[in-house]
């Protein structure tokens, strides 16, 4: 609790790179930030702490959105792709194709703001990509 | 851990899960819970043991230290008694130091034991620590899957409860590409506003300069006037 509470007043007043942050708890058991990245924030980023690890996640399409025929390629594409991406990773939850980094529970300020940017940059340039897969 | 793997994927895959339904039950969760408190449990007892087997084993080599002091003495004492052609006394020392010997070949055997034991428990320790990390490292997987479906359930709700679908891709991408536009527009009026600021700038300088555009003033007109009406 404290820790996401912490990051939300921290965020509020961080100018990081020429990117500011705009946060949002999103109601419920698990603990869950919405962080919009200036200038790269029309995809949200969504943080939740567990007992290891800071996730940050970014929802890109549902898996219905993609073509049936281009699905599997897709799939590889990701895979391919996934090393190179710095700091982010493509996955699948709940039927959501997303691009997600995760932190130590322990990494500074600036670690996390750097992990923000980037992932919504990489997440930018994932749904680019991604176009030629959609329906 | 392969077994923890296998399960959520099955578990993942399997497509029959309902929103809401662990992906690991609760039953397996508290097995794994219980099987680190016995490892940690184990492990504060094996502790507990090797800090006395060590301490014994400590009391025991110093004894086997004591006792080689005490036999080179009286070795040497039973070599002066020799030098003294005092071979009773000698004799009596030689008993002495026989005794302390198989004292000390006593004593070296407990130090050899407890040495044997030192290393049991101390593999013992190990061992548990590594169960121990095992098990944490299965806990967190499945704990991570649990809350990263939460927190997507969470989103998913909280994104409907503000009357819309999560951004599906296709309008994020139309609303990015009609930002990245409007951004480019912005910039290329700025390019073409600027350049009409610049040229104001020139025309400004040129005039002031005398070079362009001077304008009409009252006494030149008259002055050209009257130049007319004289020729």
């Amino acid at each position: 609790m404290n820790q996401l509470h912490e990051l939300t007043c921290t965020l509020g007043e961080i100018n990081f790179e020429g990117h500011t942050f705009n946060c949002l708890p999103i109601k419920g058991s698990q603990q869950v930030l919405q962080v919009l990245v200036s200038e790269l924030d029309e995809l949200p980023i969504y943080v939740t702490i567990t007992d290891t690890q800071m996730l940050c996640i970014t929802y890109l399409c549902h898996k219905n959105e993609v073509r049936d025929d281009k699905r599997a390629d897709l799939n590889t594409s990701m895979l391919e792709m996934n090393v190179a991406m710095p700091l982010s990773s493509f996955a699948i939850v709940e039927d959501y194709y997303v691009v997600f980094g995760a932190l130590a529970t322990t990494s500074s300020l600036n670690d996390i703001c750097k992990e923000l940017v980037t992932l919504a940059a990489n997440a930018y340039d994932a749904l680019e990509a991604i176009e030629e897969f959609l329906n | 851990m392969s077994s923890v793997f296998d399960k959520l994927w099955t578990a993942l895959r399997g497509g029959v899960r309902e929103i809401g339904d662990a992906v690991v039950d609760a039953n397996g969760i508290r097995i794994f819970e219980q099987e680190i408190k016995d490892a940690s449990d184990n492990i504060a007892i094996a502790k507990k043991s090797l800090t006395e087997v060590m301490a014994r084993k400590m009391q025991a080599a110093r004894k086997v230290e004591e006792l080689t002091k005490s036999i080179q003495q009286n070795e040497g004492f039973a070599e002066k008694a020799l030098a003294q052609n005092n071979e009773t006394l000698a004799l009596d020392v030689a008993g002495k130091i026989a005794e302390m010997e198989n004292d000390r070949a006593e004593q070296a055997g407990i130090v050899a034991r407890l040495d044997g034991q030192i290393e049991q428990l101390k593999a013992h320790i190990k061992k548990a620590e590594k169960l121990i990390a095992d098990h944490e490292r299965e806990l967190a997987l499945v704990r991570t899957t649990e809350s990263v479906q939460k927190a997507t359930e969470q989103v998913v709700e909280n994104v409907a409860a503000n009357n819309s679908a999560l951004n599906s891709a296709r309008e994020s991408l139309e609303r990015i590409k009609k930002r990245q536009e409007m951004k480019q527009d912005r910039l290329a009026a700025g390019d073409i506003l600027a350049a009409e600021l610049s040229d104001g700038g020139l025309d400004a300088k040129l005039e002031a300069a005398g070079i362009k555009g001077a304008k009409a003033d009252a006494s030149a007109v008259l002055a050209r006037i009257k130049a007319g009406k004289s020729s």
